[in-house]
């Protein structure tokens, strides 16, 4: 498999020596893609990646894009930073990532530039802040420096899918509430306006995506009562 | 003059980099158990944002930005190589935060050893990386506009993670439901700090 290409010294060569039979979707596998979505949440456990989070949850629109520059993103950079995990020396590592995950990003921003810049536009500086959000660091630091290539590649779409569900429900409930909206679509019929419904204005500014994110991770907690805090 | 004092309390308060656009959430929430670190870490945060900022702004008008590089020669005139601003920006921070620590380390041991860890960390604050893209967008006229912005965020962040903190340190002594224990709870008071700086918006200066 790809392992074997990428580990040129005895040390690393015997770390993998099992994984050779294994499965491309073995059960493991399917565990690096599925626990970030429940148990391993990048925002709600790991407390990674908050940053960029909540600033684009007013509609569903840039939430989505902003999902998928980041699967694109920390799937890119974690197969680059696994394929060179043997040649970077280890006291300047932080650079390294931080220009391979820098050039990655100029990618993604320049292609929405290009194809996208109505939402480019609106994203702002939040495509550029990618490169220092947590959850792609610490996912380099924490899994691609020390695992083959094609895990990390699943780690960075499994915590990329992670962090995408999170965004996509606070998204959700933010534009549903806050305009009546889906997509731009209104969701809301007019006969409820019309009866006196108004959309809650409050919904669209900065305080309501944390106090969401807030009752989301109380949500979480009380389902999956291991996660409790001490105090 | 008034000017200058006008960015400084719109940077500090109004578009507080916390509150209103959530820059520098991570280290906000994961060093914010106790006040005295989180005191070492905002002022951290000061020094390297009014270093960064300036320096990011020079960077972007003579060099950057499209025609910045006239000064050089006219057949440079029409080159845009604003499409490395971010690998700039982010190297720049990263050695600067190297510089900061060593000049920290030499110069003033007693403050080095109170930031300790959190001066290597400041280089991936987004917090810090954020500043200089605002810096980007807002076209100040001059190094000295762009210094006051970098100090007046800077600021800003410090008063955010202050008050977090101490709130935190009081909140171990009160009954909070489990589940939202920790994590939940510090987000609902941010939001509830964060609608409470929405109150400066209404200044008009």
């Amino acid at each position: 498999m790809e392992d074997k290409k990428t580990t040129p010294t005895e040390k690393t060569t015997l770390l993998f020596v099992n994984k050779e039979k294994e499965p491309l979707f073995s059960k493991k596998n399917r565990k690096l893609l599925s626990d970030p979505m429940d148990d391993n949440n990048p925002i709600t456990v790991q407390v990674l990646g908050i940053c960029s989070a909540l600033a684009i949850t007013v509609q569903l629109k840039p939430a989505v894009v902003m999902s998928i520059s980041v699967m694109a993103v920390m799937a890119a950079s974690n197969v680059i930073i696994s394929l060179l995990r043997n040649l970077i020396p280890n006291r300047i590592r932080i650079i390294v990532q931080l220009v391979v995950v820098a050039s990655m990003v100029i990618l993604v921003d320049q292609i929405l530039r290009a194809y996208a810049y109505d939402v480019s536009k609106e994203l702002s500086i939040f495509i550029g802040l990618i490169i220092t959000n947590c959850i792609v660091m610490g996912r380099l630091e924490a899994f691609a420096l020390g695992n083959g290539v094609w895990k990390s590649f699943l780690d960075g779409i499994g915590n990329a899918a992670g962090y995408g569900v999170i965004l996509i429900i606070v998204a959700f409930f933010r534009e549903l509430f806050g305009s009546g909206k889906l997509f731009g679509f209104q969701v809301i019929p007019d006969a409820v306006y019309e009866l006196g419904y108004v959309n809650n204005g409050l919904m669209l500014l900065s305080p309501m995506a944390l106090i969401t994110v807030g009752i989301l991770i109380w949500i979480q907690r009380s389902r999956n009562r291991t996660l409790i805090e001490k105090n | 003059m008034e000017a200058y004092l006008n960015l400084f309390v719109k940077s500090i308060f109004i578009e507080n980099m916390i509150f209103a656009y959530f820059l520098g959430m991570c280290s906000y929430l994961a060093v914010s158990k106790t006040v005295k670190t989180a005191v070492g870490l905002g002022l951290a945060v000061i020094f390297v944002l009014a270093i960064t900022v300036p320096i990011n702004f020079l960077l972007d008008t003579y060099l950057l930005r499209p025609g910045a590089l006239s000064w050089l020669s006219t057949e440079y005139a029409d080159l845009d190589l604003s499409f490395l601003s971010f690998i700039m920006f982010i190297a720049v921070i990263a050695s600067m935060v190297q510089l900061v620590e060593m000049i920290v380390e030499k110069f003033a041991p007693a403050l080095y050893g109170a930031l300790g860890i959190f001066l290597p960390l400041i280089a991936v604050n987004c917090a810090i990386l954020g500043g200089s893209l605002f810096m980007q967008q807002k076209d100040f006229s001059g190094v000295a506009e762009s210094a006051v912005y970098g100090l007046g965020s800077g600021i800003g962040w410090l008063l955010a993670i202050l008050a977090i903190a101490a709130i935190r340190e009081k909140i171990t002594y009160s009954n909070v439901p489990a589940p939202l224990r920790g994590l939940g709870i510090t987000f609902i008071i941010t939001g509830l700090m964060a609608l409470g700086f929405m109150s400066f918006m209404g200044i008009k200066l």
